[in-house]
């Protein structure tokens, strides 16, 4: 039999003390009755001698020093998990909201997991392709990653990340997949336009939702990362499930742990975020992985917005010292037309290396790789130049590097939202477009591959391609 | 005062007050609560005293008791040390994955060494012999590369009493007994204690003059650091900090490899883990993880493991300096431990300084580093502790306390540049912002060991780099068009050693490691080419009839195709360059 506590000393934010409590452990989860019967829940986050301060998920509103009856559970915030999880819509602390009641749960588990031991990992080899030739030419992506969207407002991530859901394949497929959705923080409008498209691709029923939209309280948006995670590794690493874990958008949950912090009277560090930001963001990163001899994996792509599309923002920053690589969409692009609108250049994928090649993708696949990236960068420059001197007074190698960009832009990065390319498409337009680009000029492919793949002229037959296609679709 | 009666009032975090009595002493290890989770003191304060805690601490409550251990933080140093992966606090993670599971779980008080497995032990001494501290006295095979040394322990000597048979022995068994001076007697076995945050004594320092060869051109040629010196590497996030970490735990000449994980991700240590147990050593033809000690606490476990680990790697690197060898310590990222200073110093409400940062955080740096150096060790040999940390600037940006305070205490220092890796230039060492103070105490090893030669060639390669960035502000204004012919000549020569010399890929075979003399090979074969276009330009021929020979790209692409072993083919590619000028010549006559 526990106690029940009437009453409270101190109310602030969020947060509440009780003093005179005794046998109660950090981390403790306990429930806060009001006098009118609603119930809350809270959790223990300092015991000093015999006083509690608790965090109060739905926030302290209409709770009075006098009104509230605190009884505390005995253990930390656990969620119920079971197979039956799948296709279900829960709120941002893992209570249903799709209307089709309680779980009943197999097993419990503490949200904030246990560190994976680095003896136990197994290392991610397997590419995922996603159709979308910036991304698998560029920044493969790799089943038990943890890949980010860089994006800023307004632009076209979610039409990304909802692209590589429907597109994306292993190959030599085994094993099921099963997506996670943990929204943070979002419009309803962008909840309602993943389920949209989880319907879409058929996928509804293997899709588990936590949703904590823009107007739910703070607290449970710092839970939600956390339950997302527990259920994606409770399918991955005992049901066998290929999990793809899509948070959105990780601004608004740094934004909370802030407000959180601030409230709880903490040494602000950078822009006002706790110091303590790096280890909390890389608690729910590093969730991603596989382990060796279980058979699923849990692939993270969360989604955050830049603000004022700075790189260097905290969130970004510190998001890409945990991750492995990051994708980065541009404004630039975007304005132009351009979909989707990945900037080459800052993308990256860490994991690549190991995830492609003979055997893999293609023996070529990082060579020329790594050439596009060089070239690339190469019209980035002579961009500039032009910008200063005119177009015309270019040397001519660099007149065909801004021809090569325009190209490349053109053709390798522009996709319809709907287009699936395969690898191999996407490999030989690479080499298509460097056709237009002196052999010279190609430091940074072997002599054998260049004569394997480098054929002078080839992107003329790039551009009639598509010209035919344009005619058909006209 | 007695044992176990003190208890917890309070807790925060990884940061716990305790009551009870005023016997603790400050860094004394502790264990906190039921499952007895380890902890160290940091702050006493009349009679509470604040622990921070190595393990989480969800599930602590006021009143669960807490013991001392009565000494400070301490690991256990022994053979078993090499071949092995640790977490922060030195406890095995193989053995937590056969006793845990997968994911990690609290109070397992593991030792660090398996104190079942036998070693082939041959003493050194025997009754009647003094012992002092340093003075060996058994000896292991501990791998196939590394022989352990066991020496007698700092502030112990006297007389042996009794000496143990040689024959195979556990770090637990007693090897030796001896009798001190004033009557006690000690117990020595395979296996010390030694407490981490103590730098182990040495009898002298000694100069650095001789380099740590790691193979990477950039590195070796032109900021090369010396066995027992500091370095830095700092780098936004995607620079390739890790890579280069990488790849001088690899190849690095140094006889045994700390490479310490702190604060990052766990893929990349498994990778490690993986990958250095499939390479061979260049020197000895073995797998790579017979020299080497992991140290794993990566971003998600505890906080204050990670602080504690870089003092770990610290201790094991120069327990191993102490019996003779030169130990190079890989600190990947240090930025990672200052920051979980900043947390735990936020969580004590103590003043912050520079962005939060403690204000202690310059010299708790400087203690690390200058823990680092080349030694007669306390038994009269030399070794050596080369530290090198990479750094993790917020934002990319140099000017922030921990890269800014790392500056004062290293003499080497590898900027990484992101504009170099999104150019995929690797390693993205900017030769303009690196520097290397060792460069003149290493002159004469290199015109020892390598030829005089290779001094002028390095001066004339840093010279001709910094013209080309000079240039390279006017052409971005003008374009190259306009530039005189034998500037033009500088900026191709430039390109030519940027591509086809600093940038070395870590992946390719022949590529990831070069020793020192093809180095200088190369840099020759790029200068005679300079040389020879200099004196056409000279005699007003335009340097596109030498590009025209293809010249500049064979020789950018010369790296790929010399392997280490025959190096007898940079005669073909003397006489590419020489017929290639002599070409132009007889054009031009």
């Amino acid at each position: 039999m526990r106690l029940e506590y009437i009453g409270l000393s101190e109310l602030s934010g969020s947060l509440i003390a009780l003093e005179g409590v005794h046998g109660v452990g950090y981390d403790e989860m306990a429930e806060i009755t009001l006098e009118n019967g609603e119930r809350r829940s809270g959790r223990v986050i300092l015991v000093d001698g015999d006083r509690v301060v608790l965090q109060v998920f739905e926030g302290a509103k209409g709770i009075s020093l006098e009104n509230a009856r605190t009884r505390f559970i005995g253990k930390p915030m656990d969620l119920a998990l079971s197979r039956e999880m799948l296709g279900r819509v829960f709120d941002g602390t893992g209570r249903p909201i799709d209307g089709l009641g309680e779980l009943l749960p197999e097993l419990r588990r503490n949200i904030n997991g246990s560190a994976i031991n680095p003896v136990s990992r197994q290392y991610p080899r397997s590419c995922i392709l996603t159709g979308i030739s910036s991304i698998d030419g560029c920044s493969t992506l790799v089943r038990g990653q943890k890949l980010p969207i860089f994006s800023g407002s307004g632009m076209k991530h979610n039409e990304l990340a909802a692209q590589i859901v429907r597109q994306a394949k292993v190959a030599g497929e085994d094993g099921e997949f099963a997506i996670v959705f943990a929204a943070m923080g979002v419009k309803n409008d962008t909840a309602d336009f993943f389920r949209r498209n989880f319907e879409e691709a058929g996928a509804l029923q293997r899709v588990v939702m936590y949703l904590n939209l823009a107007s739910d309280p703070i607290i449970e948006r710092i839970l939600t990362p956390r339950c997302a995670l527990t259920a994606a590794e409770y399918l991955a690493f005992d049901l066998g499930y290929h999990v793809l874990v899509i948070m959105t958008d990780m601004t608004s949950y740094c934004e909370a742990l802030r407000e959180f912090s601030s409230s709880k009277g903490e040494i602000p560090s950078r822009k006002g975020f706790p110091a303590y930001l790096y280890s909390d963001l890389a608690s729910l990163y590093e969730r991603a992985g596989m382990i060796r001899g279980r058979k699923g994996s849990v692939t993270q792509m969360p989604i955050l917005t830049m603000p004022n599309d700075d790189i260097t923002h905290p969130i970004p920053d510190l998001t890409g010292y945990i991750t492995e690589g990051q994708i980065v969409l541009d404004r630039e692009m975007e304005q132009k037309g351009i979909y989707p609108p990945v900037a080459i250049l800052p993308s990256l994928s860490r994991l690549m290396k190991d995830g492609v090649g003979k055997g893999l993708t293609r023996e070529d696949h990082s060579d020329l790789s790594n050439q596009l990236f060089a070239s690339y960068s190469k019209v980035q420059e002579a961009r500039s130049l032009a910008s200063v001197i005119g177009e015309d007074e270019l040397s001519e190698v660099d007149k065909q590097y801004l021809k090569f960009g325009a190209a490349l832009e053109k053709y390798f990065i522009t996709q319809d939202p709907g287009e699936e390319r395969t690898i191999e498409q996407t490999l030989d337009m690479g080499w298509q477009l460097l056709s237009l680009l002196p052999r010279g000029e190609l430091d940074r492919v072997s002599a054998r591959l260049l004569d394997a793949y480098y054929h002078e002229g080839a992107w003329e037959k790039l551009g009639t391609e598509a010209a035919a296609q344009d005619g058909q679709e006209g | 005062m007695s044992q176990g009666t003190y208890t917890i009032h309070g807790v925060n975090g990884p940061v716990v007050t305790v009551v009870g009595g005023r016997g603790l002493a400050l860094m004394d290890m502790v264990n906190v609560g039921e499952q007895g989770l380890t902890g160290e003191v940091v702050r006493v304060d009349g009679d509470a005293t604040t622990v921070q805690v190595y393990e989480d601490t969800a599930g602590l409550m006021p009143g669960q008791p807490v013991t001392s251990q009565g000494a400070p933080m301490s690991i256990e140093l022994g053979p078993g040390l090499l071949h092995n992966i640790f977490d922060g606090i030195a406890r095995p993670l193989q053995v937590i994955q056969d006793q845990a599971g997968p994911f990690i779980t609290r109070g397992l008080d593991l030792p660090t060494l398996d104190h079942s497995r036998r070693w082939q032990v041959t003493l050194a001494v025997k009754a009647g012999d003094a012992l002092e501290p340093g003075r060996l006295y058994a000896s292991c095979p501990e791998t196939e590369l590394i022989t352990h040394r066991c020496l007698t322990p700092p502030g112990l000597s006297g007389t042996v009493t009794w000496a143990a048979e040689d024959g195979a022995y556990t770090v637990e068994d007693v090897l030796v007994k001896l009798t001190d001076e004033a009557g006690q007697t000690h117990e020595l076995k395979l296996a010390q204690r030694w407490p981490i945050r103590t730098p182990r004594p040495m009898k002298a320092r000694l100069p650095i003059d001789r380099p740590l060869v790691t193979g990477q051109r950039v590195i070796d040629t032109l900021f090369p650091i010396g066995k027992g010196g500091a370095a830095a590497i700092p780098g936004p996030f995607g620079a390739g900090k890790t890579i280069t970490q990488h790849q001088l735990a690899k190849w690095s000449d140094a006889d045994i490899i700390v490479y310490l994980g702190c604060g990052e991700r766990g893929n990349e240590m498994t990778e490690a883990l993986e990958e250095f147990s499939e390479l061979l050593d260049p020197k000895s033809q073995k797998p790579l993880m017979e020299r080497t000690t992991l140290i794993a606490n990566t971003s998600n476990m505890p906080v204050a493991a990670r602080e504690a680990s870089v003092y770990t790697g610290m201790t094991i690197a120069e327990y191993y300096r102490d019996q003779g060898y030169h130990v190079a310590l890989m600190a990947d990222s240090t930025s990672r431990w200052a920051e979980a200073l900043r947390e735990i110093s936020g969580r004590l409400e103590e003043m912050p300084a520079e962005e939060g940062f403690p204000a202690y955080l310059a010299s708790r740096l400087a203690e690390f580093y200058e823990r680092a150096g080349y030694v007669e060790t306390l038994e009269g040999k030399e070794g050596s502790v080369t530290v090198i940390g990479a750094v993790s600037p917020q934002g990319g940006d140099f000017s922030e306390p921990v890269t800014q305070n790392t500056k004062r205490y290293v003499r080497t220092f590898w900027g990484l540049d992101r504009s170099l890796a999104y150019a995929r230039h690797f390693p993205s060492i900017n030769w303009l912002t690196s520097y290397s103070e060792y460069t003149d105490d290493l002159r004469p090893w290199y015109e020892e060991h390598v030829g005089r030669a290779f001094i002028t060639c390095r001066q004339r390669v840093a010279a001709l780099l910094q013209e080309e960035s000079k240039l390279m502000e006017i052409v971005k204004l003008i374009g190259a068009d306009i530039l005189p012919e034998d500037q033009k000549l500088t900026i191709e020569t430039a390109k030519l050693i940027r591509v086809g010399f600093l940038q070395q890929n870590a992946y390719h075979d022949v590529d990831t490691y070069v020793p020192l003399d093809k180095q200088l090979k190369m840099m020759e074969l790029i200068l005679r080419l300079h040389d020879g276009a200099k004196a056409l330009v000279a005699r007003s021929i335009p340097l596109s009839q030498l590009k025209a020979t293809g010249i500049f790209d064979e020789l950018a692409k010369m790296k790929y195709e010399v392997p280490n072993d025959h190096q007898e083919k940079f005669a073909e590619y003397e006489q590419a360059v020489d017929a290639a000028l002599a070409q132009v010549d007889q054009a031009n006559r």
